[in-house]
C-alpha cells in the first residue's frame, strides 16, 4: 500500500503567510486528496521526535512556506527527510498581485482565496507524486 | 513608572489535529484582541531551529506556552532552548478538565470550537496579568 505525501506547512504565527500556508495543507490533506496526502506537526519534527522523523525520513515530502525564512524546508531537510517540491506564499503573492491578505487568525476574504489557490496546486503536485511513487 | 515587561505567548504549531488549531486561535486571540500592548510571540519552528537570536526571545521576555497536547513541544522547547515558561497550558488536558471535546475540524473552529478558544484565550489572558503583576 502506497504511503501518504507528506505535506508539511511552515507553522508560521505572526503573519496571514503562514495561516494561508497551513489552511491550504488543511485543505488538501483533508478535503481535496484525503488518503492520498497526509501531514505532520513541523514542531514535533523539529523536537526530534523518532515517529515523525521516521515518517519523514520514508515518505515523499512537499514543504509550504509562508515567508522567505522557508522554516518547513530547512526543518525537513534538517531532519534528514527529502523535499520532491516546494511551494510559498510569497511567490504564490507575487502571482496574485490583486489579493493582499490581512487578517491572521481568520483568513479574510483574499487569504481564502490565495489558500484556495495553493490548495489546487499542492493537490495536482501530489497527484504527479502519487503516480511517481 | 515601572514598566511592565511584554509576555511572550507560544503556540504549538499542532497541524496533526484540532487541539492544534484551539491553540493558535486562542493565541492570537490574546496577541489581537485581548491583550495586543501587552503581548508577542514567535514561530515556534522557528525559535527551534533558530540561532541565538532566536533563542533570546524567551530571555527576553516572560512566556507562556501553549500546547495542544500532552508532547508539549512548546513548553519543552522553551524550557530546553531558554528558559522555563512563567507558565505553560496542556489544551488536551485542560479539555477534560472543562468537559469540553476537542475540535473534529482542523481547518475552521465550529460555534463550539469557537467558544472553548475563546474561554482559553481568557484563561491565558489572565495568566499573562498574573505574570505582570508579580514581575
Amino acid at each position: 500500500m502506497k504511503k501518504p505525501i507528506l505535506v508539511i506547512p511552515c507553522s508560521g504565527i505572526g503573519k496571514s503567510f503562514g495561516s494561508i500556508s497551513r489552511d491550504a495543507v488543511f485543505r488538501v490533506c483533508d478535503e481535496l486528496r484525503p488518503g492520498k496526502a497526509d501531514t505532520i506537526c513541523l514542531s514535533l519534527l523539529v523536537m526530534g521526535d523518532e515517529e515523525a522523523r521516521r515518517r519523514v525520513s520514508e515518505s515523499t515530502c512537499i514543504a509550504v512556506d509562508g515567508c522567505t525564512l522557508e522554516c518547513s524546508r530547512n526543518n525537513v531537510e534538517g531532519s534528514g527527510g527529502e523535499i520532491a517540491a516546494h511551494f510559498r506564499v510569497m511567490d504564490l503573492l507575487r502571482e496574485n498581485r490583486g489579493l493582499k491578505p490581512r487578517e491572521v487568525t481568520f483568513l479574510d476574504e483574499d487569504g481564502e482565496k490565495l489558500s484556495a489557490i495553493l490548495a489546487e496546486k499542492i493537490a495536482a503536485k501530489v497527484d504527479e507524486l502519487w503516480g511517481e511513487s | 513608572m515601572k514598566i511592565k515587561p511584554k509576555i511572550g505567548v507560544v503556540s504549538c504549531s499542532g497541524e496533526c489535529c484540532g487541539l492544534g488549531t484551539l491553540s493558535r486561535v486562542a493565541t492570537r486571540l490574546v496577541l489581537e484582541e485581548l491583550r495586543p500592548d501587552e503581548t508577542v510571540t514567535i514561530c515556534l519552528p522557528l525559535f527551534l531551529a533558530g540561532e541565538a537570536e532566536e533563542h533570546s526571545f524567551a530571555k527576553d521576555y516572560p512566556t507562556v506556552s501553549v500546547d495542544g497536547c500532552g508532547k508539549r513541544c512548546a513548553y519543552k522547547a522553551i524550557t530546553k532552548y531558554s528558559k522555563e515558561p512563567a507558565a505553560g497550558v496542556d489544551v488536551e488536558a485542560l479539555l477534560v478538565e472543562w468537559g469540553v471535546e476537542a475540535p473534529g475540524d482542523r481547518r475552521t473552529l465550529d460555534g463550539d470550537g469557537l467558544k472553548a478558544a475563546r474561554r482559553l484565550a481568557e484563561l491565558l489572558a489572565g495568566k499573562v496579568d498574573d505574570i505582570q503583576g508579580a514581575s
